[in-house]
């Protein structure tokens, strides 16, 4: 399984992102390496405060400037690096190769635009020529809402939490991105609305070959998603390798302390 | 046995919307009992009910076998004293403005517990200790906290009164996994230490079935099921219990396949 054939989709190496004083900064990110490959989900696993939302972040050259400073590394995104890009080239790897979704669909979706509107918006910028309307409902309808015609009208309040993910995502695949990072994506959501939004990942990369990148705390999803795991604390990858591997022979003491804090849900015999 | 609390066919409507359809639970001094379910199922409704925080439009909730909703003055007084609450989001449940100190020695200022201020303090003090945090840290403002510390004065606060029933909705969402850890093991001691009984409300099951005897199912406003956490997570029965235990990502049953 681990051993890869094709070249990574992403390459990260070295990354540091530092916040503060130049003088006396604050290591966010202090040198991680992580790769993904076609079609392969990764989960990235950490505390509050890890690094891990700013790690993702940095892979589109998105760390909120001048807070945060990406001051070493190599992020090779199909060849080049994305951290050496023009921001017109930025512009055209972001949403359209690499795109994003969060914990709080809400607050990702602008409350005064309709849900299909802020879907097309994407299609109308990236894709010229395309009939926006069709494909918006198209895009609904793979994230697997039932009545897309009247999703795409809807306000974000008119729609469930579930539905708002969805429409996320159905946001995040309107210019068929390669990488979709995943932040959170589920912690918002009650746990039976939660399965239901990793399997339409799951099912979005069988059907797409799309890879994911999914930030998470939560082991019992990455144990039931990932197939491949880096834990992350503070600034730093402590330890990567195939999910069931980690999960079950944890070598740091970071995840095995990480593995002990989780509540069973069944008692282990 | 006699019970700490007893919620006998209760019911909360907001306007038209019934939040609350006919819930019947029992409490024993002592005693956990989680309450569990989805957002919108009323657990958070019926455990405002059971503070007399909400008023009910038909039905009893009895604490020590008086009912809660007729008690007026001293009486409820008194009742505010015995059952408190502990929120999800403790910074949005302490005052911004006040010190940490302060806002938990309001508590015992408010209801003429501890003869002078310099009394009143030592209280504070012991119980900021007994949470887990450094009493030089009273003069400090809820901001210069971090989630789990929060969540330890809420629980301080809500234990200055001494009370024999809390009401904990949520108490571990926010938090991160081994902070989650480290808060339930501070509710399971302090629970032995004082013999206080516990309403647990949650929407993990795994969490809810480390803390609780027993647990309680609700969907939309009712109970469905009952029963000791063993029975209901092990042995779920009805097909709403048993869809909410097949969503959650369990760990220990993927790694198995």
């Amino acid at each position: 399984m681990t051993a890869h054939t094709d070249n990574p989709l992403v390459d990260v190496q070295n990354l540091q992102v530092h916040f503060g004083a130049v003088s006396s900064p604050v290591r966010a990110v202090d040198g991680v390496d992580f790769r993904i490959f076609p079609g392969e989900i990764v989960a990235l696993v950490g505390e509050s405060g890890s690094g891990k939302s700013i790690s993702a972040l940095s892979l589109a050259n998105l760390v909120p400037e001048p807070a945060a400073r990406i001051v070493g590394g190599r992020i090779i995104f199909q060849g080049s690096d994305t951290l050496t890009l023009k921001n017109s080239e930025l512009r055209k790897l972001r949403g359209a190769k690499i795109a994003y979704i969060f914990q709080e669909p809400a607050t990702s979706l602008n409350p005064v635009y309709t849900v299909g509107w802020q879907i097309g918006e994407a299609i109308r910028l990236h894709r010229k020529g395309v009939n926006v309307k069709a494909e918006v409902e198209k895009l609904l309808t793979s994230v697997g809402l039932p009545d897309p015609a009247r999703a795409a009208e809807a306000y974000p309040h008119e729609l469930s939490g579930g539905m708002q993910q969805r429409a996320m995502i159905a946001m995040a695949l309107a210019c068929d991105p390669d990488l979709l990072v995943a932040d959170e994506p589920t912690t918002a959501l009650d746990v039976t609305v939660q399965k239901q939004i990793l399997d339409l990942l799951m099912e979005l990369r069988e059907k797409r070959g799309l890879s994911i990148l999914l930030i998470t705390h939560n082991l019992g999803i990455v144990a039931n998603t990932a197939d491949r795991v880096y834990v992350m604390n503070s600034g730093k990858i402590v330890e990567s390798g195939e999910t069931g591997t980690v999960l079950r022979t944890p070598q740091h003491e970071y995840t095995q302390k990480l593995l002990k804090a989780v509540p069973r849900l069944h008692k282990v015999s | 046995m006699s019970k700490l609390l007893q919620v006998e066919n209760v019911h909360v409507r907001y306007g038209g919307f019934e939040a609350v359809r006919g819930v019947s639970l029992s409490l024993a001094a002592g005693e956990t009992l989680g309450l569990v379910g989805e957002s919108g199922c009323g657990k958070s409704s019926l455990g405002r009910a059971v503070l007399a925080l909400e008023p009910v439009s038909a039905g009893r909730v009895a604490f020590e076998e008086r009912s809660v909703h007729a008690l007026k003055g001293a009486a409820l007084k008194n009742f505010r004293c015995q059952a408190q609450m502990v929120f999800q989001d403790p910074f949005g449940s302490l005052n911004p403005r006040m010190s940490v100190g302060t806002a938990i020695e309001e508590v015992l200022y408010v209801h003429g517990r501890g003869a002078n201020r310099a009394e009143r303090r030592r209280k504070v003090e012991a119980l900021f200790t007994d949470v887990g945090l450094n009493p030089d840290w009273l003069s400090r403002y809820p901001h210069e906290f971090s989630g789990g510390q929060r969540q330890r004065i809420g629980i301080a606060r809500a234990l200055a009164l001494e009370p024999k029933l809390l009401v904990a909705d949520e108490p571990v969402s926010a938090l991160d996994v081994s902070v989650q850890a480290d808060i339930i093991q501070l509710l399971k001691r302090i629970q032995r230490e004082r013999g206080l009984a516990y309403l647990f409300i949650g929407h993990d099951l795994a969490v809810v079935r480390d803390m609780s005897d027993r647990i309680a199912v609700m969907f939309k406003g009712e109970v469905v099921e009952t029963g000791t956490s063993g029975q209901v997570c092990d042995d779920p029965q009805h097909p709403y219990t048993q869809k909410l235990l097949s969503a959650v990502p369990d760990i220990d049953k993927a790694l198995a396949q």
